[in-house]
């Protein structure tokens, strides 16, 4: 008899969708089939059980070949790499559940290092523009309930949230949306002609990189300055401009969706900034929100666990012990890697071999490299010690935030192969043998010698005043 | 007349790309989604490139050889666009405007046919791009 789980967390994208239905074998060790998920995430639920798993720490050996570990070992090795590590960097989580992101904030509390997330080379402008510009939003249980305008900016919901449109935003009917798709008018605002493009009722194909312009003029429509607008901003002609001015004005709850479009061009936050301007201009005559298309199923996570923790979403710097800072740019990670400040790198639930631009990848494999992941991804094949772990998701549970921000209890599918860990035990159990190395580092300074008879401090401060 | 071959490059997800890379970054599907740059046809055809043949793309900070098509979601003449991964990030530079996140789109290249050239796979280019060998 086949056994089938319901009410499964999704764990790909932002839509956190948690209404998948899993069919197991008998054993309860294979996923044989993933109903009410995307080509994508079904494609993570068969992957998990469908090919052959690394099970074991495996480190890199002189010849460049891998030979496998304990995990003992091998939390030996990353705990005594960040003891050395004069500025440790731990980067990833879009792939973690906010278990793991809390105890990866306490190994790099203890370490002195900096922690950052995948937000910062997706959403991290949209969160500085959220501190300089505030944040109307709502949530995606709204938009499907009473959103009759959607405007997606910069963002490809068909092929980056293939259920985004389905589920949430277009086509479902919801409490005040009883036509679903035929009563709500759907703007995409993009340089290419995408898919979603294709699904919409206006599509502007804008110049690339000149959103910002474009928001302004649709500003100045509001602001009554229409007749000082050219024929022509951002490619797009005046007409098409008063036209969907009045589709905004008019609308009775319109949601904005903005992806990767702002965020990755030319002005950065400063095109997020003028996005929740132009909402909150809306605001005087209608009623509108704005949400960022977060890209990871828990991406969100990090951002909400190390704000209540630290105060801040992304891009800390813990290295001075007493207090958190944050200043992107100066302690982001991309930014860290070109300048060579970083002289350890933990990657973890991500992919920086693959995502990030080969500069930095050079200049982060100048060093030692870490990688915690279930999968054999390019990460892994470059890392200097690679700990396979437990899916989050699929054979761990955990909480995970949605691209709205509200949380969501994911529970596991089926059980880690034997002998393995989650990403939390493993984070814990480094952070427990720092705890130990430095310990011992701390009796081996407090022998008495003539630095301590003079009252000079016998250990860096730093480790001192953690201890 | 020298057809210019100047172009705004977009590096963003697709949906083949994503399926791609949860079957593994070292399959053929993850080779086949994201070695390949897509152009509007009428560039092709001004700078004489052919469906399904390699080009050299260069920016500020590298260079690429990946496979050209045709736009399967269409792009404006002057545009191209490689989907994220490790051949896009070839060429993708780092600079990051104070905020972190790299130029991931909105940035110049130049496209130039490259027949004699091979599209590397994924572990050729990356431990090429690194200096070290497997």
């Amino acid at each position: 008899m086949v056994l089938v789980r319901e009410g499964i967390g999704c764990p790909y994208c932002g839509c956190s969708c948690d209404d998948v239905r899993i069919t197991l074998s008998d054993d309860g060790k294979k996923i044989l089939d993933v109903e009410n998920a995307c080509a994508i995430g079904t494609e993570i639920f068969l992957h998990a059980t469908n090919h052959h798993r690394i099970t074991h720490p495996r480190i890199r050996q002189p010849d460049g070949s891998f030979n496998e570990i304990s995990y003992e070992k091998a939390i030996d090795f990353v705990a005594t790499a960040i003891l050395n590590a004069k500025k440790p960097l731990m980067y990833g989580f879009g792939s973690t559940t906010c278990e793991a992101q809390g105890a990866a904030a306490r190994l790099m509390e203890l370490g002195g290092g900096v922690l950052d997330n995948c937000a910062s080379i997706c959403h991290g402008p949209s969160l500085m523009a959220f501190f300089d510009n505030g944040h109307p939003t709502c949530t995606l249980g709204e938009v499907k309930n009473r959103a009759d305008v959607i405007l997606y900016w910069g963002a490809n919901p068909v092929h980056a949230h293939p259920r985004h449109m389905s589920r949430y935003a277009i086509y479902p009917i919801g409490f005040f949306t009883g036509n679903g798709h035929l009563r709500r008018t759907v703007i995409v605002v993009d340089p290419r002609k995408t898919d979603s493009a294709g699904t919409a009722d206006y599509h502007l194909q804008i110049e690339p990189g000149m959103d910002y312009e474009l928001i302004n003029a649709f500003r100045m429509v509001l602001y009554g300055f229409e007749s000082d607008i050219p024929e022509m901003v951002a490619g797009i002609p005046k007409q098409s401009i008063l036209e969907i001015s009045k589709v905004l004005r008019e609308a009775k709850f319109g949601v904005c969706f903005f992806g990767m479009g702002l965020t990755h061009t030319d002005g950065r936050n400063h095109n997020v900034d003028i996005a929740i301007s132009l909402m909150r201009d809306l605001n005087a005559v209608s009623k509108w929100s704005i949400m960022a298309m977060r890209g990871h199923f828990n991406i969100a996570g990090p951002n909400m666990v190390w704000s209540w923790s630290y105060g801040f979403p992304y891009c800390l710097d813990l290295t001075k012990g007493e207090h958190a800072h944050m200043n992107p740019g100066e302690t982001s990670t991309i930014d860290l890697a070109i300048r060579d400040e970083i002289d350890l790198f933990i990657n973890i639930g991500t992919d920086a071999a693959a995502h990030f631009p080969i500069d930095a990848v050079r200049h982060l494999k100048k060093h030692t490299w870490i990688t915690i992941d279930p999968n054999m991804s390019m990460a892994a094949e470059i890392a200097d010690l690679h700990i396979p772990v437990g899916i989050s998701g699929i054979e761990v549970s955990g909480i995970v935030y949605r691209m709205d921000n509200v949380p969501i209890q994911y529970r596991k599918v089926i059980d880690m192969p034997d002998g393995m860990l989650s990403d939390e035990e493993v984070l814990n159990r480094i952070s427990e043998r720092l705890e130990e190395l430095m310990e011992s580092e701390r009796v081996k300074a407090e022998v008495p010698d003539i630095s301590l008879q003079k009252g000079i401090s016998p250990a860096p401060g730093f480790t001192q005043s953690l201890i | 007349m020298i057809p210019d071959n100047h172009f705004i490059m977009i590096t963003q997800r697709s949906i083949e790309e994503g399926i791609a890379m949860e079957k593994g970054k070292q399959s053929k599907e993850y080779f086949d989604a994201c070695s390949v740059i897509e152009m509007n046809e009428l560039d092709m055809l001004m700078l004489g490139i052919e469906e399904n043949t390699p080009v050299l793309v260069k920016s500020e900070c590298g260079q690429v050889v990946v496979t050209a098509i045709v736009g399967l979601q269409i792009l404006k003449p002057g545009m191209c666009h490689i989907r994220q991964g490790v051949w896009a990030n070839q060429i993708v530079p780092c600079r990051t405007q104070s905020t972190g996140v790299p130029q991931y789109s909105g940035f110049p290249v130049t496209i130039e046919p490259a027949r004699d050239r091979n599209v590397l796979n994924v572990y050729e280019l990356l431990y090429s791009s690194l200096g070290v060998t497997r």
